[in-house]
């Protein structure tokens, strides 16, 4: 298992490599002179335009760009962004908030996706089944960006429950509707995915033999069937977490939170470079973490599963 | 029906009408179980009766279908959703259990009433240890659940090394390990009755023999009642003290064991006692050469035994003259043998840990060979390397070394071209007739697709292959257009025999073809098989753990033990008088065997 471990985090130097070369190949192809676009539409001395040059290292080759970049980051030296900020210090402040946010859909998500999936399939075709699954189908169907605004406006703009944006100081309570919005597609996801996991596994013959051994119907439910069902549902959250850590771009637009999907956007829109690609690296890094979680939890839920280094 | 021989009465409080001997454990009269589907309302069991009294073991007998598992469920209160007991009383113990409401069944269930379900690999929960499967169910009922409590209760059904064992998961389980984790946790808690479901159809006879001992000597010691439910006749009238046979969802005939399957009354019960495979049974074209109709071959005549046994003997005599022509004479000259296997050897390398490894030798310079036109059996318990054999014959799996040499030429040389030709000339029929046809061909797709692999005929003429093949297995040709989840399991074994036979192949390798039917289907492909080998000529190697089916069907014997070839020869001479103790062991773990020989034959 050790072994397994170590495996697979050697696999993420070739991955991670592989990735952020090719995020720089594309920020460097990206048109248009970032050095150009800091001044608008004033003309600055050109004195200037090539001191900035060397100091981003604009005037060397593309590959010369990416050695000094993977350099810097082996001496944990990430540079500044072109607002002479430290990006280590920004990615400080990002992190985290995305971080609370993503925590927070993962568990709506997990722990209302599986309730309402467990109920559902349990009493398939039945009223709650049905509506759950219009309701889920809906919840799918709308693009984020409509669910957001009205969110927005309906619980923060109408009825005060939250504030309707979130802002520089954001904590656990501020980013619950953000975070209901972000994990509202997933949730209706797992939701589908448990309730199929579970009408699978009820008619399974080891939960009729629990049932024949006499025991009460919730430990049959949760010891036989959703512990069971839990195994793709599993897989699923955990693919997810990678996305909710880097793709909230939008909902993050909607309610101004200060984290990784508005930073990364902003930093596009200016061609950052280092900001971005400073970004793209950890996000490499939270994937392939959160892929081995899933593959180490998957082994723990089902005991057939087992890797051979 | 009256028994006398009951014992008292247990429990204190008496219903109204008790028989004079004492309380019946279960009492089902006049019970009716229907289905509601979206078609309507199906009526699966009618007008079912059933009595077991205390310590006593009554078996259900019956075709797949035919109600006997639903009307088990039915007292168990496990029957599927759509299901429910639409007339009649359920008694269990003198309280009516076929309206109770579910708190009470949880009561009853494990400590009144338990299970052991038919197939051990599905029924323990993959993803909890067998100790932890244990416990939950001791202490659902109140009863102690410590560690030694599991230990215990897997050491009374034959666990070795229990408490070591209880920290395992199923997976790590063999399926006769399995099946006794399920008896083990099926008599916990001491039930009154025990619905035993096909306990033992998905293991090896000789596991089935010993795991059936077991659980008998289990349930005298806890006084506990046995409802059997099987389709094998001869387990029936072996194991149980009464047979109830059940046909159609109505109880046809019922009876103490012996008495019933001497002296059947209904049609169909005699239809069952006549197929059942038993060592009584003869040759099925040795049977019919000896002018017998298929009808009576089963149930045979004094008469006829003596007429199918001088036959018998004479084509003993004629296979030991065909045995002692020296092999080393005709070397490779195409002989008779159209198969020969030399010296056959797989090795299998599993993997122990990073880089070690142990061999496992699942074949052991195993050598037979096989005479064209005839049916070898190839019969062992799961894990002897037969179905290896025959995978290697097939040229699906490469030998470890050994020959395989088909009509004079060694398999091993073949390059593709060749290989491609030898496939045409060997044809496969699997077990599984659920598994081994594709669910989204069409039954003409299914048997046209060999033709067209091997570019044989056009459109036309291979329309008419097929609808001569599909007469050729009595398969109505309107079936073409139907799909595998339509036909019933001895139909689709039918068109996986088409399916083989569509390349004219000279050699067809059955693997466990007719294990997974029911009696009567087994008997009519069986005969459909014997009949197709007279009319074309055909060669069988026919792999096999069912011994019965092999004195039906075949010519030669190879018994297989680990790997090893421990006995060879005629089929009458290995069932007469085998040598091997692992071939007499085999021989009397067939269930009933000696109880289906006709009295003059004992």
């Amino acid at each position: 298992m050790i072994r397994y471990i170590v495996r697979r985090l050697l696999q993420v130097i070739p991955v991670f490599l592989g990735t952020t070369l090719l995020v720089y190949f594309m920020v460097f192809a990206l048109p248009g002179d970032p050095i150009a676009a800091l001044f608008g539409d004033r003309q600055p001395p050109q004195s200037v335009i090539d001191a900035l040059r060397a100091q981003y290292n604009l005037d060397q080759p593309f590959i010369v760009q990416y050695g000094i970049f993977l350099k810097n980051l082996f001496t944990l030296n990430l540079g500044v962004d072109f607002t002479q900020q430290p990006i280590a210090a920004t990615l400080a402040r990002i992190f985290p908030v995305t971080a609370m946010l993503a925590v927070e859909a993962l568990a709506i998500q997990a722990i209302f996706g599986v309730a309402f999936g467990l109920v559902a399939g349990l009493r398939r075709g039945k009223l709650f089944d049905s509506t759950v699954l219009v309701a889920s189908l809906v919840v799918i169907a709308v693009p984020t960006f409509v669910l957001g605004f009205v969110f927005q406006l309906v619980f923060g703009v109408y009825l005060g429950w939250a504030k309707p944006t979130v802002g520089a100081q954001a904590g656990w309570g501020d980013l619950l509707l953000p975070a209901v919005v972000l994990g509202l597609v997933s949730f209706a996801y797992v939701l589908r995915l448990t309730r199929a996991s579970v009408t699978e596994n009820m008619n399974a013959d080891y939960v009729r033999t629990a049932t024949a051994k006499g025991l009460s119907r919730p430990r049959v439910v949760l010891a036989h069937i959703l512990r069971n069902s839990m195994i793709p549902v599993v897989t699923y959250l955990g693919a997810n977490l990678g996305g909710l850590m880097g793709g909230a771009i939008v909902t993050e637009g909607i309610f101004n939170v200060p984290g990784v999907g508005n930073k990364l956007y902003q930093a596009t829109l200016r061609g950052e470079g280092p900001t971005i690609v400073a970004i793209v690296s950890i996000l490499v890094l939270v994937f392939v973490l959160a892929n081995l979680l899933v593959d180490l939890l998957y082994a723990w839920l089902d005991p057939r599963i087992r890797y051979e280094a | 029906m009256s028994f006398e021989e009951s014992p008292a009465a247990s429990g204190p409080q008496i219903v109204d009408d008790v028989p004079a001997g004492g309380r019946p454990i279960l009492d089902m009269r006049d019970v009716a179980i229907t289905f509601t589907t979206g078609s309507g309302s199906l009526h699966a069991v009618r007008k079912a009766d059933l009595t077991i009294m205390p310590g006593e073991t009554v078996a259900i007998v019956g075709e797949s279908g035919s109600g006997k598992s639903t009307t088990a469920l039915a007292a168990i209160g496990l029957l599927p959703g759509n299901g429910r007991v639409s007339a009649g009383q359920i008694l269990l113990d003198g309280e009516d259990v076929a309206h109770a409401p579910e708190r009470r069944m949880i009561e009853l269930r494990g400590n009144t009433i338990g299970m052991v379900p038919q197939d051990p690999m599905s029924n323990l929960n993959p993803v909890w240890r067998i100790g932890y499967q244990v416990r939950e169910t001791l202490r659902a009922n109140g009863r102690p659940d410590g560690p030694a409590d599991v230990a215990r209760v897997l050491a009374e059904a034959g666990l070795p090394d229990a408490q070591r064992r209880a920290r395992q998961y199923p997976h790590e389980f063999s399926g006769g390990m399995r099946q006794r984790a399920l008896i083990a946790i099926a008599l916990s808690c001491s039930p009154k009755l025990l619905i035993a479901d096909e306990p033992t159809s998905a293991l090896d006879v000789t596991v089935q023999r010993r795991i059936l001992d077991h659980l008998e000597t289990m349930t005298s010691e806890l006084g506990t009642s046995v409802l059997l439910i099987t389709h094998d006749l001869g387990l029936a009238a072996e194991r149980a003290d009464k047979v109830v046979v059940m046909y159609r969802g109505r109880v046809v005939e019922s009876g103490p064991s012996l008495e019933l399957l001497r002296n059947p009354l209904h049609p169909y019960t005699q239809r069952l006692v006549a197929k059942a495979p038993s060592l009584a049974s003869r040759r099925i074209q040795v049977a019919k050469e000896a002018g017998l109709e298929s009808g009576e071959l089963l149930t045979p005549s004094a008469e006829a035994v003596e007429k199918a046994a001088e036959k018998a003997e004479a084509t003993t005599a004629e296979a030991i003259e065909a045995e002692e022509v020296p092999a080393a004479a005709v070397p490779e000259a195409p002989s008779d043998d159209v198969l020969v296997i030399e010296d056959l050897t797989k090795v299998f390398r599993l993997r122990t840990g990073l880089g070690r490894g142990t061999d496992f030798t699942a074949v052991d310079g195993v050598s037979f060979r096989v005479q064209r036109g005839t049916t070898t059996a190839l019969v062992g318990e799961s894990g002897s390397g037969k179905s290896t054999v025959a995978q290697m014959v097939l040229q699906l799996l490469a030998p470890t070394s050994g020959r395989i040499v088909f009509d004079g030429i060694d398999t091993a040389g073949l390059d593709r071209r060749q290989l491609f030709a030898f496939r045409r000339r060997v044809q496969p029929i699997f077990q599984d007739p659920y598994g081994s046809l594709d669910p989204m061909y069409n039954i003409y797709r299914t048997i046209e697709e060999p033709l067209r692999t091997h570019r044989i005929g056009d459109r036309a003429t291979r329309e008419l292959k097929v609808r001569e093949l599909l007469d050729q297995v009595a398969l109505p040709q309107s079936a073409m257009q139907r799909y595998p989840n339509e036909l019933s399991g001895g139909q689709r074994q039918r068109v996986a025999v088409a399916r083989a036979l569509a390349l004219d192949p000279e050699v067809i390798i059955c693997d466990e073809a007719v294990s997974a039917l029911d009696v009567l289907v087994q008997a009519q492909v069986l005969n459909l098989l014997a009949e197709l080998q007279e009319r074309l000529g055909l060669t069988y190697l026919f792999i096999t753990h069912d011994l019965a089916v092999v004195r039906q069907i075949a010519d030669h014997v190879c018994v297989m033990e680990k790997g090893r070839l421990v006995e060879t020869g005629t089929t009458d001479r290995v069932f007469d008088s085998p040598e091997k103790d692992y071939t007499r062991a085999l021989l009397d773990a067939i269930p009933g065997g000696k109880l289906l020989l006709p009295p003059e034959v004992l």
